[in-house]
């Protein structure tokens, strides 16, 4: 009997002690909604997850997480296995996330393009992909022949109708003439869908092609119609190497290392980050030389001037599309505005899908 | 020369044994491609089957997995059984889902006892009107039930997508695609605090009691099976078919439609465009695995449900990935159909002799 005890207990206090050596070693966790080969969202999450890897730190990845009743079995179970930080890197993980969070204080939660924050625990991060979006819309003012800018859209919520504000804006700068032609695709990824909308707007006359999804679909339909493209979340480049200008380049590395070190080191606190072209969160891929030299070196010099902050994306006097004042002459618009924002600057074609 | 001819008999016994089969047949193929993989196959197969159910938190996420996959499956068996190629189950789910989320919404802020049921049996009605349209469509115009079915799972899907972007949306929601988190009084209660199983098991068991006295022991049952095993015999007995296939695709697409609701007023409270992750398809993989019986169904709901958990954990764990979760499934059925063959069919060597017919 009493050895029995014995043995339980030794072997009780052995088990303890490995699940605490697994404990002891500090892990990161991301949840993925798409497959890490998309060469677009996910592709860019995983690279910085490969940064945390090469800063020393061990990680763990789940990919093709859908956004329903799976994300929160995946993310606890991160959290059950010792992860002492997680970052869920998408906007549908927004809730599992908080909820997980609620019965795991001790682990960190970060969660992209969210708002919510209901625990000391969990922190939010965005990028300000309207930076790039304003660099794009400067180059497609300068490019465009037919002056029709032809953008495929994902879902209308303030983000994706930020960046086409900014676009738009930057646009109308250079050429007063141009126009924004919009498809809505209603997904983050279907390259079958994608393709038609771009080819759709290519009929419609826009020889300039961008993006809002995460496929590289677009381009290559671009570069077979020989019309001007933009790369979306990561150098596109290789996919239509004539066709694509730039790409934006979400930089999700220098991001993911520090705060994976922070919650290491035990400096980790709460958060809600928004960062973008002057963090290096967003990135421009190098510049199709076809622009032309003087082109591009304006494009350069808008872009460390919306680093440094003597330009920015959204300076008035903006006006929506009844003509309505939106932002005052010499003012920006602050980061409020832009968080909620829904509705079309002028020049934008058509409403937003209600 | 090789012959391949039909078995005069089959043993019942093998025939529920071949499902074993194929599984044990599915570990062995598995092991050997974790093993090319790189992986230590013993190990991941315990990451893999083990693991995930080792504890009371999994095995109650593999009841929340297995619940719709058994609630469709079961449904589709009457389908199967009687010859009506329903394939378009993940269509009656999701307007399911529409229907009951649409009733939900309408109460929202409601507290009342009544709420729940409501949304349920609209849930249910949902899907069984949806299936009602091939079924229709078969009996009057001798169209494709296979085709049809399909087709309306997109129909479905994208009237999801329009109202939860549209109308339905949350309006704190920023234009997320999402509506707004159900009231509590809408929502499944969950069984145990701290886990997320819910209420909705209760539905599947019932219905699948249910499914196996309609099957077994009723007039209704007879006639499906005599219809699934000859279709002329069926005719010729004087059963009415038409009927016949409007029920069975009604009894259906309820199904499919209380799985989706229980998804929606379950683990997910809410309606946004990705309440099934396919559960629609993988149910057929089910319902044929489990023989069409119900019984093995059940079993057959739990083995898949533990693919898809299994997948995760043993990406968690050892970073396999995560789409060896549907080679598995894919490997399941391939094996089962093979060894089918074998079970309805023996092959013959003949040498090279010329053989005479």
């Amino acid at each position: 009997m009493n050895k029995y005890f014995l043995r339980l207990l030794a072997s009780v206090l052995l088990l303890l002690g490995f699940s605490m050596k697994a404990n002891a070693e500090f892990k990161v966790g991301f949840v993925y909604v798409g497959p890490t080969g998309d060469h677009g969202w996910t592709y860019q999450h995983d690279e910085g997850r490969k940064a945390v890897e090469a800063a020393g730190i061990k990680t763990t990845y789940v990919e093709s997480v859908p956004e329903g009743a799976d994300a929160e079995r995946v993310i606890r179970q991160l959290a059950q296995s010792g992860h002492d930080l997680i970052f869920t890197t998408s906007f549908g993980y927004m809730d599992p996330t908080n909820k997980v969070a609620k019965d795991f204080p001790n682990v960190k939660f970060e969660h992209a393009t969210g708002y919510k924050r209901e625990h000391s625990n969990v922190s939010t991060y965005s990028a300000r992909f309207y930076e790039g979006r304003t660099l794009l819309g400067h180059m497609a003012g300068k490019m465009t022949k037919t002056n029709v800018i032809g953008y495929i859209a994902s879902f209308p919520i303030p983000e994706v109708i930020r960046g086409i504000n900014a676009m738009t804006l930057a646009a109308q700068k250079v050429n007063p003439n141009i126009k924004t032609k919009i498809v809505w695709v209603f997904t983050w990824y279907d390259p079958g869908k994608e393709s038609e909308a771009a080819q759709a707007l290519i009929d419609q006359g826009a020889d300039i092609i961008m993006q809002h999804t995460d496929s590289t679909a677009p381009v290559q339909v671009a570069e077979k119609a020989g019309v001007w493209s933009f790369g979306q979340a990561s150098d596109m480049q290789r996919f239509a190497p004539k066709s694509i200008l730039t790409s934006i380049i979400d930089d999700w590395a220098p991001y993911y290392v520090e705060r994976s070190i922070a919650a290491r080191d035990g400096t980790w606190k709460q958060q809600d980050t928004w960062h973008g072209l002057k963090d290096g969160m967003v990135a421009m891929a190098p510049y199709n030389s076809a622009m032309g030299s003087g082109l591009v070196n304006e494009v350069k010099k808008l872009q460390q001037d919306l680093a440094s902050g003597k330009a920015h994306s959204f300076t008035g006097p903006i006006y929506d599309q009844k003509g309505n004042l939106l932002v005052a002459e010499g003012k920006v618009a602050d980061d409020g505005m832009l968080a909620g924002m829904n509705v079309y600057v002028k020049g934008v074609e058509g409403d937003i899908p209600k | 020369m090789i012959k391949i001819e039909r078995r005069d008999e089959t043993s019942n016994l093998i025939y529920f044994l071949t499902p074993v089969l194929a599984i044990f047949l599915t570990l062995v193929t598995g092991a050997i491609i974790f093993y090319l993989l790189g992986f230590k196959p013993l190990e991941a197969l315990k990451f893999f089957f083990i693991t995930p159910i080792s504890d009371l938190y999994g095995l109650s996420e593999l009841l929340i997995k297995a619940t719709p996959l058994c609630l469709i499956a079961i449904g589709l068996s009457f389908c199967f059984k009687s010859n009506n190629w329903n394939i378009g189950a993940e269509g009656q789910l999701t307007f399911g889902g529409i229907v009951g989320g649409g009733v939900a919404l309408l109460f929202y802020n409601h507290e009342g006892f009544y709420v729940l049921p409501l949304i349920i049996l609209a849930g249910a009605i949902g899907g069984m009107i949806f299936a009602m349209i091939p079924a229709i469509l078969k009996i009057y115009f001798n169209t494709n039930e296979i085709l049809v079915s399909l087709m309306l799972v997109y129909v479905s899907k994208l009237l999801l997508d329009y109202l939860v972007v549209g109308p339905w949306s949350n309006p704190e929601g920023f234009n997320f695609p999402e509506t707004r988190q159900f009231s509590d009084s809408a929502r499944l209660p969950i069984l145990f605090e701290g886990l997320r199983i819910h209420a909705g098991i209760f539905i599947a068991l019932v219905s699948v009691i249910l499914a196996w006295v309609v099957l077994f022991k009723t007039y209704l049952g007879f006639q499906i099976k005599v219809s699934g095993l000859s279709l002329k015999t069926a005719k010729y007995a004087g059963f009415k078919g038409k009927t016949m296939i409007l029920l069975v695709f009604m009894i259906s697409g309820a199904c499919a439609g209380l799985a989706g609701v229980g998804e929606i007023t379950g683990p997910i409270g809410q309606l946004h465009r990705m309440i099934s992750p396919e559960y629609g398809f993988t149910a057929i993989i089910v319902a044929f695995l489990g023989r069409l019986n119900p019984i093995g169904i059940v079993f057959a709901s739990l083995i898949v449900a533990l693919t898809y958990l299994g997948a995760e954990t043993a990406q968690i764990f050892l970073q396999v990935p995560k789409y060896t979760g549907q080679v598995f499934q894919g490997m399941i059925l391939f094996f089962l159909l093979a060894s089918d063959f074998l079970l309805f069919f023996r092959i013959k060597f003949l040498g090279f002799k010329k053989y005479e017919y």
